[in-house]
């Protein structure tokens, strides 16, 4: 199953096209002149050095927010609102605490339609949906926890399947491992390419990870701060399925001293001004 | 931590104290029972007029249950509108402060002009005192949900309601049941308060006219009686406070 972007035909799923977003009037623009187009089934991650706009990118590719300048396409169609269709998680989980880990899970089912008007009526085949899910991500017998009686990387884990069990075609991902451990990272990462790599959606991945990045995407883009610019789209030819082995390997290493340069030489010629 | 059996027995103790030391001081120093009547005195009082301070405290109660019930119903409606939008927070927020540094005696006039004597300036002066911190605490709780979780919500496509249903109602029960606890007891104020001034029957009126002629051990008899409603009503909330709202504080644990 190889996955470098070029292979995939068609139209883009996600389309920018010139979009810029200040947030107020008198601000200057958060992020400006992005133009950029996602395959459906593509992995991309954004990165670059904080307050670059990699979060106000997801809330416009999202329609959380609406650009002032250049249009946005998701599946074809203009962006004018909230798309009704996404998986999001984030740095923290955000889960709810006076509901189980599985009716954590079950929310976006009692919200997206289809599944909405279907929810009482099927509602243990969705809590089996739901357990299938949390069972592959490691949370078996976690069911009925409570999320404080969960670790941060099981919550950061349930916050995934959240994210995902309505089957969305968009995964977005702003940063969902960047409170973990180095090894629980590294363990949710192979999860989640395992999840991609069956289930194929498109994924938007934001991190301070370059290697995060590398492992897990098709195409890195690097962005500068002030104003937020895409400096560089990087693909990444790594053959897939990829293992935790290929982080070793010298092509990899390279990689990322290449994608690290580039942010270096952001903070060299930004910091004397 | 469980608290040990003297833990627990603590509260009882301390007001076994203090009415020793409280009947102690009456007779050690002779206190005439018209100025403070010791705890024994108070005792014979109560038993002597168990049927009208059954009575009026009857009165007390349904009185400041009905404000109490109307100063929840308004409370969560006014908490809910503001809580749940900018627009009316900022709008709505400076008048309601400014209406609740008002003191609420101060309405009691207007509303027997209004109502007359009795039930009715009563209800109201409980109602009038009690929805201001259901109103904040509703408020607070809807308005400090996390953007985060509100855009996890409207990224699937959820509408205003939905948020409100799944998200920030569930969030603030515990902020509303906080406040019942402190709504009830100030209810029972703005009761008695009206009463004293405004009406013939209730525990306030019993106080008012036990102290027109001089029977100071059913003065504080009627304290006694308000306070232990009150309190057995605080309790009953506190209760249901832990009851509806446990994981909020067992959450706190767990993440502190
Ligand atoms: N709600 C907001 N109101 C006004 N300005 C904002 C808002 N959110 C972000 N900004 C500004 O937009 C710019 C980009 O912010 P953004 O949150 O997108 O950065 P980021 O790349 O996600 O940073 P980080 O890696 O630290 O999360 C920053 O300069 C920030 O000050
Ligand atoms: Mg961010």
């Amino acid at each position: 199953m190889s996955a470098s972007p070029s292979a995939v035909v068609g139209q883009p799923f996600i389309d920018f096209d010139r979009v810029a977003l200040a947030y107020s009037p008198s601000s200057g623009n958060a992020i400006e002149d992005i133009s950029l187009t996602i395959h459906e089934g593509e992995f991309v991650a954004f990165v670059g050095p904080s307050g670059c706009g990699k979060s106000t990118f997801m809330k416009l590719c999202t329609g959380l927010k609406r650009p002032t300048a250049g249009t946005v396409h998701v599946d074809g169609q203009a962006v004018t609102g909230p798309l009704k269709i996404v998986g999001m998680a984030f740095q923290n989980a955000t889960l709810l605490p006076w509901r189980t880990t599985l009716h954590n899970v079950l929310l976006p089912l009692e919200i997206v339609q289809p599944y909405r008007s279907r929810f009482r009526r099927e509602k243990a085949a969705f809590a089996e949906r739901a357990r299938q899910l949390l069972a592959k991500v490691g949370l078996k017998g976690y069911e009925h926890k409570y999320p404080w009686e969960l670790s941060g990387g099981m919550q950061q884990r349930a916050s995934i399947c959240r994210a995902l069990v309505h089957q969305p075609r968009l995964l977005m991902l702003d940063e969902p491992f960047a409170a973990l451990d180095a090894f629980t990272r590294e363990e949710l990462w192979c999860m989640l390419r395992d999840i991609w790599a069956e289930q194929r959606f498109t994924v938007v991945l934001v991190t301070h990870d370059l290697r995060e990045a590398t492992f897990l995407a098709d195409t890195v883009y690097v962005m500068s701060t002030h104003p937020g610019r895409i400096l560089e789209q990087r693909s990444i030819e790594l053959p897939r399925p990829r293992d935790l082995e290929i982080t070793y390997t010298e092509e990899f290493i390279d990689l990322v001293h290449q994608l690290r340069a580039r942010i270096g030489r952001i903070r060299k010629t930004e910091t004397p001004q | 931590m469980k608290p040990t059996a003297l833990e627990r027995w603590a509260p009882w103790l301390a007001v076994v104290v203090l009415l020793v030391v409280w009947e102690a001081i009456c007779r050690g120093f002779q206190v005439s029972e018209f100025i403070f009547p010791a705890p024994t005195a108070i005792m014979q009082a109560m038993i002597q007029f168990a049927g009208p301070i059954r009575m009026h405290a009857w009165q007390t109660f349904w009185t400041t249950m009905i404000g109490f019930g109307l100063g929840v119903l308004v409370g969560l409606l006014l908490g809910l509108i503001i809580g749940s939008s900018r627009f009316m927070y900022r709008a709505c927020y400076p008048l309601l402060v400014g209406f609740n540094s008002i003191p609420k005696v101060a309405f009691v006039p207007v509303l027997v002009v209004w109502f007359g004597i009795g039930t009715v300036p009563a209800i109201l002066t409980a109602f009038l005192i009690c929805f201001f911190p259901i109103v904040v605490n509703v408020a607070t709780g809807l308005a400090t949900l996390e953007p985060e979780m509100e855009d996890v919500l409207r990224v699937l496509g959820a509408k205003r309601l939905d948020v409100l249903l799944k998200v920030g109602l569930p969030r603030s029960l515990p902020y509303f049941f906080a406040s019942l606890k402190v709504a009830i007891t100030l209810a029972f104020v703005g009761t008695v308060v009206s009463e004293t001034v405004a009406s013939n029957l209730g525990i306030g009126y019993l106080m008012m006219s036990a102290g027109a002629s001089m029977r100071m051990p059913l003065v504080f008899a009627g304290l006694i009686v308000i306070s232990v409603m009150a309190m057995a009503m605080y309790e009953l909330f506190a209760w249901l406070e832990r009851r509806m709202t446990g994981w909020a504080h067992r959450g706190q644990q767990g993440s502190a």
